[in-house]
């Protein structure tokens, strides 16, 4: 069982990588683009038994800060 | 009067924070962040500045995780003093004992200099040693140190007189230029530059002795 989990930084904090990416993006000429939000993917490789509960409770206490960030779950 | 220093790998200002807390008078243990348990009859506890864990996942986020901040937490939660600094400032609200967050600095770049900071408030063993409104220059040397938390949160702070420091110029994009906070019970502090590094004629700059000087002189009252 795998887990993957997306952890970004909530709306309306700002995210200078973001912005320091969508200003190359600009510059090498894609000007289509009006934002960019970097984050994070963390794969986790789980045991039989470790289930979506328990990859929550470790997005609550580890991967995320959930101050700052929030976090999607994508059991596979 | 005794201080413990919490040592994560790749903590790089922990001599640093003992030096200036022996330099103020306070015996100093340095404790290692697999240990299970503060020693008996410390004072405070002061968590240094550096990359703990390489700064891996987040700044602070491994660290406050390590056995050793679930004693800082239960310290601080009875009340005990606990300072942290850069990477300990991290590490301190990566454990919920202070509020908010750190993000990368606004300029995205690695910034090492002495920035002008206002004493906010002087109502706290740290920084009852200054004037609040003075003016004292301290060395600042991060990545991280753009401090953010909600509205709601950044109002209480305020309402609270819990800002202890901030930047006269605000270097690193940092809500209300906020370079320090006090807890709620005003016993521990959080704070991005550096007094450690201007507590000797060597350093070049002593703005930050008086708050060990007082602290420990607090402490001895309390």
């Amino acid at each position: 069982m795998k887990a993957r989990v997306h952890v970004m930084l909530k709306d309306g904090v700002l995210d200078p990588q973001g912005e320091a990416v969508k200003h190359a993006l600009h510059g090498m000429g894609f000007d289509g683009v009006d934002g960019v939000r970097q984050g994070k993917v963390i794969e986790l490789d789980l045991e039989d038994g470790t289930g979506e509960d328990a990859v929550r409770e470790m997005c609550e206490k580890l991967l995320a800060n959930t101050v700052i960030e929030s976090y999607s779950i994508e059991m596979a | 009067m005794k201080a413990a220093v919490i040592v994560f790998p790749g903590s790089n200002c922990d001599r640093d924070l003992a030096e200036g807390f022996r330099k103020a008078g306070l015996d100093v243990q340095m404790v290692w962040h697999k240990d299970t348990a503060l020693p008996s009859g410390i004072d405070i506890v002061g968590i240094p500045g550096g990359f703990s864990f390489g700064d891996y996942l987040r700044c602070g986020a491994i660290a406050a995780n390590s056995p050793i901040c679930n004693e800082v937490k239960t310290h601080a939660e009875r009340g005990g003093y606990a300072f942290g600094v850069c990477n300990g400032f991290q590490v301190l609200t990566e454990t919920k004992i202070l509020p908010g967050a750190l993000l990368r600095n606004a300029g995205l770049k690695y910034i090492c200099r002495t920035v002008g900071l206002n004493v906010a408030e002087s109502q706290s063993v740290f920084t009852r040693g200054y004037e609040a409104g003075e003016t004292i220059r301290i060395p600042i040397a991060h990545h991280d140190g753009n401090y953010t938390a909600d509205a709601a949160t950044l109002d209480q702070l305020e309402a609270e007189d819990r800002v202890a420091f901030r930047y006269t110029d605000n270097p690193n994009g940092s809500d209300r230029d906020i370079a320090g906070i006090l807890s709620s019970n005003r016993r521990v502090l959080g704070m991005m530059p550096h007094p450690e590094r201007a507590c000797d004629p060597a350093q070049g700059n002593e703005d930050g002795a008086r708050l060990f000087a007082h602290l420990t002189a607090a402490l001895a009252e309390a």
